[in-house]
């Protein structure tokens, strides 16, 4: 590392501080995706990295090539910006494609989909005889499972 | 000394991320549903572009960096397809 | 303006993304990104998006340091649970809460904030009753995520995008 011999000591601590930080809050985000029991609990594990992980590393980065080069390096602004956007989109699809193929499976740990506006007026007209009865599903073709 | 921190929190960095992608790869593996599969894929993905941005503050080199987002991009589109795979069977409908 | 500039902060926001990664602010380089951004910017013509009032920008950086906040904290309490706690003495469960806004754009903002806390997730929206699946890592009352979400992310985004 000889191109960080004229770095100052108090942006070398924080570089190191700040990387360390992110690889850490990473590396225990994807150890949870072993530790934790089911798939929606997984699914909370790697919001570690890709929040606060790769944006420590990304702030330890742009601090340390500003200081070495002596202007503003602001391009890690740009994965910053593209990770924000992006994490939210892929993990709420994946979610609900977990969630679409949990239910037509009929499997007991997911919550059904609430009754349509109607169908409750006609519950709440017959007194409740069966006011909880949840819409059934009728798949339209079984995807294959553990694929 | 300050110099010899930095390389050595580097080094340590880097071997928690490749603990984090080895970790993610078990996922990959062993992981019972297609669903677990897919998410430690795109976990995997982000490790790898950190991974990135860890070497280009190593070798003060910026063309990691676009290394880095190039992998960012291609973590999205491949995840946001296989999620659209797994929820309707085919990709682009 | 109207016809050359449909989208006038979007563009300039493509311009300031493409001069951060050339990476330099020479004349020729903000004449190609521009040129690159106005066009870019009429593909957006295309999507028909419905149209957005964006008021108060002081509102939105209180609540995007409010979400900074809760992003740090959660970090925090996850990985506790992760390294520690594992499976035992918690509960993970799924709560449906009622929505007030059906503003396409405030509750895209609300997917992204609950998505990008960790320990919360958003599962699924429903248009026909206006409710949410919100998905809880560590579930303690149900009455109170519901209190949260609506009081801390659902009323301030109202005030942002109306």
């Amino acid at each position: 590392m000889s191109h960080a011999a004229d770095l100052p000591a108090w942006v070398a601590v924080i570089t190191a501080l700040f990387v360390l930080l992110g690889a850490a809050l990473a590396m225990i985000g994807s150890f949870g995706l072993l530790r934790l029991g089911s798939f929606y609990e997984r699914m909370h594990a790697p919001t570690l990295g890709t929040t606060l992980g790769i944006g420590s590393v990304l702030i330890a980065s742009m601090l340390c090539f500003s200081v070495l080069q002596t202007r503003f390096v602001l391009h890690e602004l740009l994965i910053a910006v593209f990770m924000v956007i992006t994490t939210p989109i892929t993990l709420t699809l994946l979610a609900r494609a977990a969630l679409y193929r949990d239910r037509i499976e009929g499997r007991d740990e997911v919550p059904l989909p609430p009754p349509p506006p109607e169908c409750r007026e006609d519950a709440a007209r017959e007194a409740g005889s069966d006011g909880d009865s949840p819409r059934s599903i009728t798949p339209s073709r079984q995807p294959d499972d553990r694929s | 000394m300050s110099l010899t921190l930095l390389s050595w929190s580097v080094f340590l960095a880097q071997i928690f991320l490749g603990l984090a992608m080895v970790f993610a790869a078990c996922r990959v593996l062993t992981g019972p549903r297609a669903q677990d599969r897919v998410l430690a894929l795109d976990t995997l993905y982000v490790n790898a572009a950190i991974m990135l941005l860890t070497f280009g503050i190593r070798t003060g080199e910026t063309l990691y960096f676009e290394a880095s987002l190039i992998i960012a991009l291609l973590g999205f589109v491949s995840t946001a397809a296989l999620s659209k795979f797994l929820m309707r069977g085919e990709v682009i409908e | 303006m109207t016809r050359w500039l449909p989208f006038p902060g979007l563009t300039l926001l493509l311009l300031l993304l493409w001069l951060l990664l050339v990476g330099s602010v020479a004349p020729g380089t903000i004449l190609l990104g521009a040129v690159a951004a106005v066009v870019s910017s009429w593909v957006w013509l295309r999507l028909e998006l419905p149209a957005v009032r964006f008021r108060r920008p002081l509102a939105a950086l209180r609540l995007s340091l409010v979400v900074l906040q809760e992003i740090i904290r959660s970090n925090n309490a996850v990985a506790r649970i992760i390294l520690y706690r594992g499976t035992r003495n918690r509960r993970s469960g799924f709560v449906r809460i009622p929505l007030t806004t059906r503003n396409p754009y405030n509750l895209a903002a609300l997917a992204c904030i609950i998505t990008a806390t960790p320990g919360t997730l958003w599962v699924e929206y429903d248009s026909a009753d206006n409710t949410m699946l919100l998905h809880v890592l560590d579930l303690i009352d149900e009455e109170e995520w519901v209190r949260i979400i609506k009081t801390r992310y659902e009323m301030r985004l109202m005030e942002i995008f109306g």
